[in-house]
């Protein structure tokens, strides 16, 4: 993504000196949020660009739980289901997410639309339960509310 | 901190006309950095992440004249279940935190700040980062201040989720740009933090709570909350209660008056069961327990429990314990980072364990199984995940045996495998914002 370069040309110069290891993350977040995910050429041109081991970038990838290497659903439906989650009805989020859309844990739509997946706690505990969509957060769940978001997201 | 939310109290207009920033540029003009170290060291000021480390000591071990740099973090990465109110302050008060830190970072010589926010987080990390960029525009930041030589850039880091990362040294070494395993002390992160030189991690809400000290004076912040516990505490209140929310409350207040009576008590009008008082790596406190307590350090922990990061969950009667600590396991072997051994494979055990038990698979001694793993935790990994593991385990197993050993026996839980309230449906009607 040399298109993004300038963009972290601009982020390096906030940094101390000689830190190129710690834009690593930044640098990964912004692929992804441009290509949905990040590819191998992408990890290619990072380790050309920072200069830093291949390994680290692996690493990094394969440790963050919200960091991927191949693309997922338009929407992503992210349910906790952490305490204070499950004390207000998560797993009822949980299964009628499941029950609309078709889908488990982990699976995504045969159509490429959706994708679900069970989450830990959010800071969302005082306005449960939550489902985050891609980066929105919609609290206070209720029945009707998820179904109504769930139509919003069909169209 | 009192801090009344307008629908604009995000922005730096209506922060400044709250006379927000005067104190800082005073700092600057008028006090050495020792000096304000000294005001906050005198105020008592405990941290507010979870450990309740004084802050000012954290500070005084940082050298001012030691010829390499230093760096200030603020620990934005809020991932205790249960704790939503470093969320509270990113979304309504953002330049309360970047005033805070730019008067830490003064105090400290720091010339590069970062806050490590979590990555899950969108409108708290859109309103921190549009008051960074605010202060960046108004010359507070990135370019020296007038009648000064200090400068200060801030960076905003954002995590990609990993709660370790809310572990200081976790949090560095992901600022770092590698996987948060956390680090052996000593050396201190004060001695050898990022990039191995001198660091100062606190929480988001200890820096925010800077200003008001040096502004009003140590004397001024003492004579709110208790001796042991001056000022005041966010609590973020979640579960079974009414009126969930943020409340800041003064150190010292009535434990079961802030539950009944703030927080409206139960919803549907059931009884309290128990309460998690600090985030859930805290000791679950019973109905009774509570009665006596007060909402200051002292207090909780002389009932065997924290307050740690002021994430309290309120549980009813007729919730299942069981169920309760297999969501908890479920987290913490999630979460574990892998480097030691007892945390790693001690949390898989914890979480395959409960789980049995509550297929109905469950054997007589797995309640000493679950102990005695939790034990072989405690002190015996790098970092406080795995102890705090074992002591919520061992927590709920302490009060609520018969529970487990009525799952093993009969094969089902002993009040009906509930976590939602009795008879609830799973949006609770009566809730209202705090």
């Amino acid at each position: 993504m040399k298109e993004l370069h300038a963009e972290f040309d601009a982020l390096r110069q906030r940094f101390p000196p000689q830190s190129e290891s710690s834009l690593v993350l930044p640098c990964l977040r912004r692929i992804q949020e441009e290509r949905g995910f990040v590819a191998d050429n992408d990890i290619d041109e990072l380790v050309a660009y920072l200069g830093v081991p291949r390994m680290q970038i692996e690493e990094v990838l394969s440790y963050y739980t919200q960091l991927r290497r191949a693309p997922i659903g338009r929407w992503h439906l992210q349910a906790c289901r952490n305490v204070a989650c499950s004390m207000r009805g998560a797993e009822g989020v949980v299964a009628q997410i499941g029950e609309r859309l078709g889908i488990a844990p982990g699976e995504t739509s045969e159509d490429g639309r959706f994708t679900l997946s069970t989450v830990e706690c959010l800071g969302s505990c005082g306005t449960a339960p939550v489902v985050v969509v891609n980066e929105t957060y919609h609290e206070n769940l209720t029945p009707e509310k998820l179904d109504a978001l769930i139509e919003r997201l069909r169209r | 901190m009192t801090f009344p939310v307008t629908a604009d109290s995000h922005t730096l207009a209506a922060y400044r006309a709250r006379g927000g920033y005067a104190t800082f540029e005073k700092v600057v003009r008028d006090m050495r950095p020792e000096q304000v170290t000294q005001e906050v060291a005198a105020s008592g000021l405990l941290g507010h992440g979870g450990a309740a480390f004084p802050a000012g000591r954290k500070w005084g071990v940082i050298k001012l004249n030691d010829d390499q740099p230093h760096y200030l973090c603020s620990n934005a990465d809020e991932g205790e279940p249960g704790t939503f109110k470093d969320r509270w302050i990113l979304e309504n008060a953002p330049h309360l935190l970047v005033e805070g830190m730019l008067i830490a970072a003064y105090a400290l010589q720091v010339r590069h700040a970062f806050i490590y926010i979590r990555g899950e987080f969108d409108l708290p990390y859109r309103r921190i980062a549009g008051a960074v960029e605010e202060a960046y525009a108004a010359g507070l930041l990135g370019a020296p201040i007038t009648g000064s030589a200090f400068v200060c850039d801030m960076i905003v880091y954002r995590g990609a989720g990993s709660y370790v990362c809310g572990e200081a040294s976790g949090l560095l070494t992901s600022i770092e740009g590698k996987k948060p395993y956390p680090r052996n002390r000593p050396p201190r992160l004060t001695v050898r933090g990022l990039y191995q030189r001198p660091t100062v991690v606190n929480n988001v809400e200890t820096l925010a709570n800077i200003t008001g000290i040096v502004r009003d004076g140590a004397a001024a912040f003492r004579a709110v909350g208790t001796a042991k516990s001056p000022g005041t505490q966010l609590i973020s209140i979640s579960g079974h209660v009414r009126k969930p929310g943020v409340y800041e409350v003064e150190y010292g207040y009535p434990f079961a008056k802030f539950l009944n009576e703030d927080c409206g008590g139960i919803v549907g009008g059931g009884k309290l069961k128990c309460v998690i008082p600090g985030g859930i790596s805290t000791k679950v406190l019973t109905a009774a327990e509570i009665e006596p307590l007060t909402l200051d350090h002292a207090s909780v922990a002389g009932a065997g429990s924290g307050l740690g990061s002021g994430g309290m969950i309120v549980i009813a009667e007729g919730t299942c314990m069981v169920r309760l600590l297999q969501v908890l396991a479920r987290f913490y072997h999630h979460e574990s980072c892998g480097q030691c051994t007892p945390c790693r494979e001690g949390m898989g055990w914890l979480h395959k364990i409960v789980d049995r038990i509550v297929a109905g698979l469950g054997e007589p001694d797995d309640i000493d199984r679950l102990i005695a793993i939790s034990e072989a935790n405690d002190g015996t990994t790098i970092c406080g995940m795995g102890d705090a593991a074992g002591y919520a385990t061992v927590g709920i197993l302490a009060k609520y045996r018969d529970e487990f050993e009525h799952w093993i026996v009969h094969g089902r839980s002993k009040c009906g495998g509930r976590l939602e309230p009795q008879g609830a449906e799973w949006a609770i009607p009566e809730t209202v914002d705090g």
